[in-house]
């Protein structure tokens, strides 16, 4: 039987999570025995966009990092969404629009005029979306950068047909498996955790830091409440804006619009 | 006769030692500005070390105590330890059609003692006997780490801000569920046996006697506890209350404030929901189809969306489904499944709570607005 094949993608984004992939070492190298990987920029020598021919050859699955920012990139991402079976995100970037995605509630021209010296040669479109907002995604898996190992089981769950083992629930049920006193009742630190997804491994609480929600919100997260008690810590309505303003801005204030 | 006796508070090492001889002991200590409970020796303990705790707070004081046990129950309780927070349920190997499962590896570690067990958790350890001993089938894993562990209970003699114990009917006192009780005196612990272990640790010790005064003081204490609550819940109307108001408009306000994190479960000593999933990783993938992975089980919570996220659905979508279900578990349905009350009053979930929801708070409000 053909071994099933993978191309990993990426728009804008800062290749952190592509890193991740290889920081597995040697588990890196099992999917390239069980794995036909077809398309890895990130992984040759050739420079080159994702410069990718609709019809040109077919993906088992597809891993795209990075948001969409500008019209080729949304061309593209088409072509790689047509000739894919699966199509999963990885990161911040491509599953929540990234720290660029800021830009979506202010004037982008603006940034043109002040920080280049020939605007109109910047095609960044007006908004920083996730993949999400473009084609039908299968799986996405969150985290700025992503946790390697959630990657792994994401993959070998593929292989394998079977629902990933990735949690969607908050980042205190990690914590309190860990035994870790809470930053925030025992702290009172203005921390995330309560809203945002578990799977870093704790990696901020674990150094009596506030969790900055760099895995996105998690599923039904309450984020007034949330607001509310920092309020209560003293933290103004702007300070806590900026809190969540950050790494999965997109996806926290869609969120929070829900409630 | 049952064996009582007196022991020197700077004796109290000598507790441990006769403990540690057989035990890894599970008690007190003072971490991240909370006490936790981790396997300690008699220097952890955080002797004279206060704690103020509120709905959604915990801070601990500076300066210390002159008695020795002068803090509530922190976050930790014996259930880390009798049902780990994740741990192995046994290995697989998958070919074609053949499955072989293999036994996860025994841990070879001496038993537990658990030192300073609260009266409200001894209450929590009966009910977590009779769900993962109690039915057809026992747990293995809780089986295997309950069996040869100790308890020793330490009567509570200040409440904490958020403890109801006292109205739930499980403390501040020890009454049964233990090797050893403790009572914090002036200059000594009275130390006295429940059960036959208990009794050969108390022989290995030079207890003074206990007389009439040291029973009497105790007596005081603990009366002097029971008038310093602050908290308590209207037990006697339960479960009719909650089954009552199922349909009542509070659980609307309560999942405004829930963030439904699901730390109010993890604290729980008596919340006991665990969710089991398959882990083969890539190098376990042969490129012919066989698999090899391991099962593992870890805890779960009601709060998490995926608790009820079955075939083809979910059957509790809404937070404040999620938050009735928690709180009609803890206080009608548990004691309809296991014939206990599924909350001992030990007041965790209004401290650990980020949004400092109080249980006890909440069913006023179910029973009078």
């Amino acid at each position: 039987m053909a071994k099933p094949t993978i191309g990993i993608f990426k728009f804008t984004s800062c290749d952190g999570c592509q890193l991740s992939i290889f920081n597995l070492e040697e588990e890196f190298l099992q999917i390239a025995g069980l794995m036909e990987i077809a398309y890895f920029q990130e992984g040759q020598d050739a420079p080159g966009g994702n410069g990718f021919q609709a019809g040109a050859a077919h993906f088992d699955l597809a891993v795209v990092e990075g948001s969409i920012s500008t019209e080729l990139q949304s061309k593209e991402l088409l072509g790689i969404r047509e000739n894919s079976s699966r199509l999963i995100t990885i990161g911040a970037c491509a599953t929540a629009g990234g720290v660029q995605a800021l830009r979506n509630w202010a004037d982008v021209s603006k940034f043109k005029a002040s920080e280049y010296p020939a605007p109109g040669a910047v095609e960044a479109l007006a908004e920083s979306t996730p993949i999400s907002a473009h084609v039908h995604v299968d799986y996405e898996l969150w985290g700025c950068p992503i946790n390697s190992a959630e990657f792994s089981e994401v993959l070998a769950s593929f292989l394998l047909g079977k629902t990933p083992g990735v949690p969607g629930y908050s980042l205190c049920m990690e914590c309190k498996r860990k035994g870790i006193p809470c930053v925030l009742v025992a702290g009172q630190a203005p921390c995330l955790g309560p809203v945002t997804r578990a799977g870093c491994g704790v990696l901020c609480p674990s150094l009596n830091r506030a969790c900055y929600g760099c895995f996105g919100p998690k599923e039904g997260a309450n984020i007034k409440a949330l607001m509310r008690i920092f309020q209560g810590f003293g933290y103004t309505e702007n300070q806590c804006r900026l809190m969540l303003d950050k790494l999965n801005t997109y996806k926290f204030r869609e969120m929070e619009e829900k409630g | 006769m049952a064996i009582k006796g007196t022991l020197k508070k700077a004796r109290l090492e000598d507790l441990l030692a006769v403990l540690g001889k057989s035990h890894r002991i599970i008690g007190p200590k003072a971490e991240g500005g909370a006490v936790v409970m981790e396997e300690i020796g008699y220097k952890d303990i955080p002797s004279g070390v206060r704690d103020l705790q509120w709905p959604g707070g915990c801070r601990l004081l500076p300066g210390k105590d002159s008695q020795v046990f002068s803090f509530s129950p922190g976050p930790d309780s014996f259930k880390r330890f009798l049902h780990p927070p994740a741990s192995e349920l046994f290995a697989f190997k998958r070919n074609g059609a053949k499955i072989d499962f293999l036994p996860a590896p025994k841990i070879a570690e001496r038993p537990m003692a658990f030192f300073t067990v609260r009266p409200c958790d001894l209450s929590a350890l009966k009910l977590y006997d009779k769900i993962f001993l109690g039915g057809p089938v026992a747990d293995q894993a809780y089986e295997s780490l309950r069996r040869g562990s100790l308890v020793v209970a330490l009567n509570c003699l200040y409440p904490g801000d958020n403890c109801f114990c006292l109205s739930m009917g499980t403390g501040p006192e020890a009454r049964d569920g233990f090797d050893i009780q403790m009572t914090e005196l002036e200059d000594s612990f009275l130390l006295e046996e429940g059960s036959a272990k208990g009794a050969e640790i108390l022989e290995q010790l030079s207890l003074g006697q206990a007389g009439a005064d040291e029973i009497s003081a105790k007596r005081r204490r603990i009366e002097s506890c029971k008038a310093a609550f602050k908290k308590s819940i209207a037990a006697h109307e339960l479960p009719g209350i909650i089954y009552a108001n199922l349909g009542h408009p509070h659980w609307d306000d309560i999942a405004r404030r829930d963030l439904e994190c699901g730390n109010c479960t993890q604290v729980c000593p008596t919340c006991f929901c665990s969710t089991s999933y398959d882990y083969a990783a890539l190098g376990g993938i042969a490129a012919g189809g066989a698999v090899s992975g391991k099962r593992f089980r870890k805890w779960d919570s009601c709060f998490s969306r995926s608790f009820a996220r079955v075939h083809s659905g979910n059957f509790r979508l809404s937070r404040k489904a999620r938050y009735r279900h928690w709180m009609a578990h803890k206080l009608a349905y548990t004691q309809a499944q296991f014939g206990l009350s599924g909350c001992v009053g030990c007041g965790r979930c209004i401290t650990w709570c980020p949004a400092g929801i109080d249980i006890t708070a909440e069913l006023e409000a179910l029973r009078h607005v």
